[in-house]
């Protein structure tokens, strides 16, 4: 299953893990189980029914340009992030 | 990728596309253009740093000879509690309107108030003067500490601390919180020999480009607005100026012009959308121009931050825990890079232990823009100068401390994602072998320093068209404004697919209804994503060019194969046509060939430097002269190598600006009064020797040649690495930029 890294200012939701192992094929299906699992995570994540627009998604350590759509391998290693646009973050 | 192959154009050092415009001052630039009736813009600006304003008055100015119209942020549509999409990110546009013309408060000295267009320049300016304005004064903020304090004034009584969806329940300057945390910190400096603690202080600094902003904007009576600019892109001109104008983006087209320098300053907008207002005004298109003052005091320069680094190590050199306390001033509204410097504080190393805090804090200072790596030079200028010195105490070359722990691939990044095929310790053997390294360093008040730096690179949607010419040329069409020589990188990899020489493409930059979206020329992306959208346009023009040869040899395209410029058949008929000759053909073949391609690649690849530095210490003055300067850097594979080494000399050039003497120098009541090329002091090449730039090349995956971006991190090392140099020479650590002669005489003892 992939192993979804939990940004440090989440974990109070989490029951202070640090990563944890969540079932899906896609980024949408990988945080719905997450918030299955831990209420009030997709919500940090998500603006509406999208990536919020200042957390970038790193699947094993590459940006995933596709958002919600991203397919996740079973292996995969996923960060959420400030997002990085040209030569930008935002927090 | 090709990691071994030969390049025929690949790696090669044609003459740029356009240089025979720059060279003989043909290049269209915006305060070159002309138009019919072109009415001239001139925007007031608030003389105070903090300011409410009580009441606008521009009766006299609009009754001024001369004067055909005057706006205000009345004149903007309303704003209020809308947040405005920009692709990148989401932003609130309030505060992008309110930046363009202030509408409740000023919030630094140089905020546009109002603007004037008339039919002469000097009468736009004599008229600005004419323009009553009543302001209550408030305190201001000028300094990320003091923002913090607990009873400091407020900027915006809406702004609560956001930290990941929490908000704090109380006005703050601090507009946001950031952390990551690896590992158990407490452990890993338990299991340190030595800790490290440093306090860094780094000073505002403007990108400096020697273009100042200008747009010319005019409204056709159909309603289609046109805006001609400079601009690192074009499309986030047309998305912005959407937003703040709440226009369709369909009836807005904007046309970039030649561009004198960006550095990141040219993403944000700042006079586009007042052209477009006086235009809208007075019917007639309006040209708006800033002057150096202008551009210092009512743009966007890089933050200056406070930083903590502590840092600790076994006495063998392991480096087990990394921590930081990263507060970066974000300006008059939140949006500093400090994310950016968050992420790259400690990523050139593997380090099992981190926590980093960050905080984007508003001051009474114009809103933060990016600058070359934003956020990586001030971070790294505080976490390479604690590596030095962990180096000395325990007696370790200051390279090889950075060999033992340096991040490689597969290790993971200090906020957490692994490392794709990297190049940091290749840059940090290229610096130790380099002859300027080895070389004796022994003389009284001269010393060296070495730092590495780490920027991420990004790469975001790049278009391209390329039109097959009958001479077997091709005209390359493209988003990509051109700073730094990118024409030519992009063209390039086309020519390598085709197998043409360089100079056979045209390459050209168009607006933007000409051309698919392209994101801005900045996060080192340009030779990457639009160079690999090149790459993909080419290839579909050989695959275009395939069926035309399976065509007219009535052979089956799989039989037809494309090497080295030369269409030939397999599989029995001995039928070969060079790409030239194909290109006269493509008439009786069915029509004109054009290859297409838009980019959103993912794998840009991150970039690492490391410099080796030599100064020299004048005792009585306290200036730091520059002896030698030696850079290496992971190019991935330099398409066009003087363009790379070209942007490598132009990093460190302004890093050692940043270094030794740039800053904004406010006085009390937080005017700028420094706001000239005088007195804000640049590094000119009379003051620097010949930057030797050392290409690595240890090419990305993400892409077919390998590349890498090569423009912002070759500004992330030389702070530090002038600081360590500085220590070398006269045993003083400097923790604050920039270095300069009252600074170093202070810490000196010498006034």
């Amino acid at each position: 299953m992939p192993v979804v890294a939990i940004p440090a200012l989440m974990r109070n939701l989490t029951d202070g893990e640090d990563s944890v192992t969540i079932p899906g094929a896609t980024i949408r299906e990988v945080i719905d189980n997450l918030e299955t699992r831990y209420p009030g995570t997709k919500a940090k994540l998500c603006d509406g029914d999208r990536i919020h627009p200042s957390i970038g998604v790193y699947i094993n350590g590459v940006v995933t340009r596709v958002g919600m759509h991203a397919r996740v391998d079973a292996d995969a290693e996923l960060h959420f992030l400030p997002a990085i646009g040209g030569g930008v973050v935002s927090d | 990728m090709s990691e071994k192959k030969e390049y025929k154009v690949i790696g090669t050092r044609p003459i740029r596309h356009d240089g025979v415009d720059k060279v003989t001052g043909r290049a269209i630039y915006g305060a070159d253009f002309q138009i019919t009736g072109l009415l001239h813009g001139r925007v007031l600006r608030s003389p105070h740093a903090h300011a409410r304003i009580v009441s606008i008055d521009t009766s006299r100015a609009e009754a001024h000879p001369g004067v055909k119209g005057v706006v205000t942020a009345q004149d903007l549509p309303e704003a209020e509690d809308k947040i405005a999409d920009l692709g990148e990110g989401a932003v609130s546009l309030k505060y992008l309107c309110d930046n363009i013309l202030a509408s409740d408060k000023a919030l630094y000295k140089g905020h546009a108030i109002a603007a004037v267009a008339a039919t002469d320049p000097h009468i736009a300016e004599e008229a600005c003067e004419l323009i009553d304005v009543e302001y209550e004064v408030l305190p201001p903020v000028l300094e990320v500490r003091a923002a913090m304090e607990p009873d400091a004034p407020i900027i915006h009584e809406n702004i609560r601390t956001s930290s990941l969806g929490e908000t704090g329940d109380k006005p703050s300057n601090v507009a946001s919180h950031i952390q990551f945390k690896k590992g158990d910190i407490e452990k890993g400096f338990d299991e340190a020999d030595i800790v490290i603690e440093r306090e860094f202080v780094t000073g505002t600094v403007h990108q400096g480009y020697i273009e100042p902003h200008n747009a010319t904007a005019l409204y056709n009576p159909d309603g289609q607005l046109t805006v001609w600019c400079s601009t690192q892109g074009a499309f986030t001109v047309r998305e912005q100026l959407a937003e703040i104008l709440q226009y369709p983006i369909s009836k807005i087209k904007v046309v970039p012009l030649e561009i004198g320098g960006g550095f990141g300053g040219k993403i944000n907008v700042y006079i586009k959308p007042v052209a477009a207002l006086l235009a809208k005004k007075t019917g007639k298109p309006v040209k708006v121009l800033m002057n150096r003052a202008d551009v210092f005091e009512g743009t966007g320069p890089t933050p200056a931050s406070y930083i903590t680094v502590k840092m600790g190590a076994t006495k063998d050199g392991k480096i087990t825990a990394a921590q930081t306390s990263m507060a970066f001033e974000a300006g008059a509204y939140p949006g500093s890079p400090v994310g950016a410097g968050a992420m790259c504080i400690f990523a050139p190393y593997n380090t099992e232990n981190v926590l980093i805090d960050g905080y984007d804090v508003v001051v009474n200072k114009p809103k933060t823009a990016p600058y070359r790596a934003p956020g990586a030079t001030n971070a790294a200028f505080g976490s390479e100068t604690v590596i030095d010195e962990l180096a000395e105490e325990l007696n370790i070359d200051p390279l090889e401390i950075r060999l033992m722990n340096g991040a490689k691939e597969g290790d993971h990044r200090a906020d957490g994602p692994v490392f794709p095929r990297i190049g940091f310790i290749e840059t940090v053997e290229a610096a130790k072998s380099h002859p300027h390294y080895t070389a004796p360093n022994g003389k009284k008040h001269h010393g060296r320093g070495v730092a590495s730096g780490f920027w991420f690179n990004i790469g975001l949607e790049s278009s391209v068209t390329i039109n097959v010419n009958p001479d077997g040329t091709v005209n390359l069409v493209e988003g990509s404004t051109d700073i730094g020589g990118t024409r030519a990188s992009i063209a390039m990899q086309a020519a390598e697919v085709l197998g043409i020489p360089a100079e056979s493409v045209n390459p050209t930059v168009v607006d933007t209804n000409s051309i698919g979206y392209t994101a801005v020329t900045g996060g080192s992306r340009t030779t990457y994503a639009t160079g690999y959208a090149a790459y993909e346009a080419a290839q579909d023009v050989v695959r275009q060019m395939i069926e035309r040869a399976a065509k007219l040899w009535d052979v089956d395209e799989a039989n037809v194969q494309f090497t080295d410029g030369e269409f030939s058949s397999i599989n029995g008929k001995e039928e070969q046509i060079s790409f030239r000759d194909l290109s006269a053909r493509l008439g009786e073949t069915g029509g004109p060939v054009v290859g297409r391609a838009t980019m959103n690649p993912a794998g840009a690849g991150g970039a690492f430097a490391t410099h080796v530095v030599d100064v020299a210490v004048d005792e009585e003055t306290g200036k730091v002269e520059i002896l030698r300067y030696t850079a290496t850097q992971d190019a991935g594979k330099a398409i066009h190598p003087s363009y790379v080494e070209g942007q490598i000399q132009g990093g460190v050039v302004q890093g050692i600006g940043w270094a030794l003497n740039e800053e904004y120098i406010y006085n009390d009541e937080g005017e700028m009064t420094n706001a000239s090329f005088l007195d804000y002091r640049m590094p000119t090449c009379l003051d620097l020797p010949m930057i030797d730039a050392v290409i690595v090349e240890v090419p990305n995956p993400g892409h077919p040649y390998g590349v890498r971006g090569v423009g912002e991190v070759p500004i992330v090392p030389p702070p530090a690495a002038i600081a360590n140099a500085i220590y070398d020479a006269v045993g003083i650590r400097m923790t604050e930029l920039p270095m300069s002669p009252d600074r170093l005489l202070k810490a000196m003892g010498k006034i």
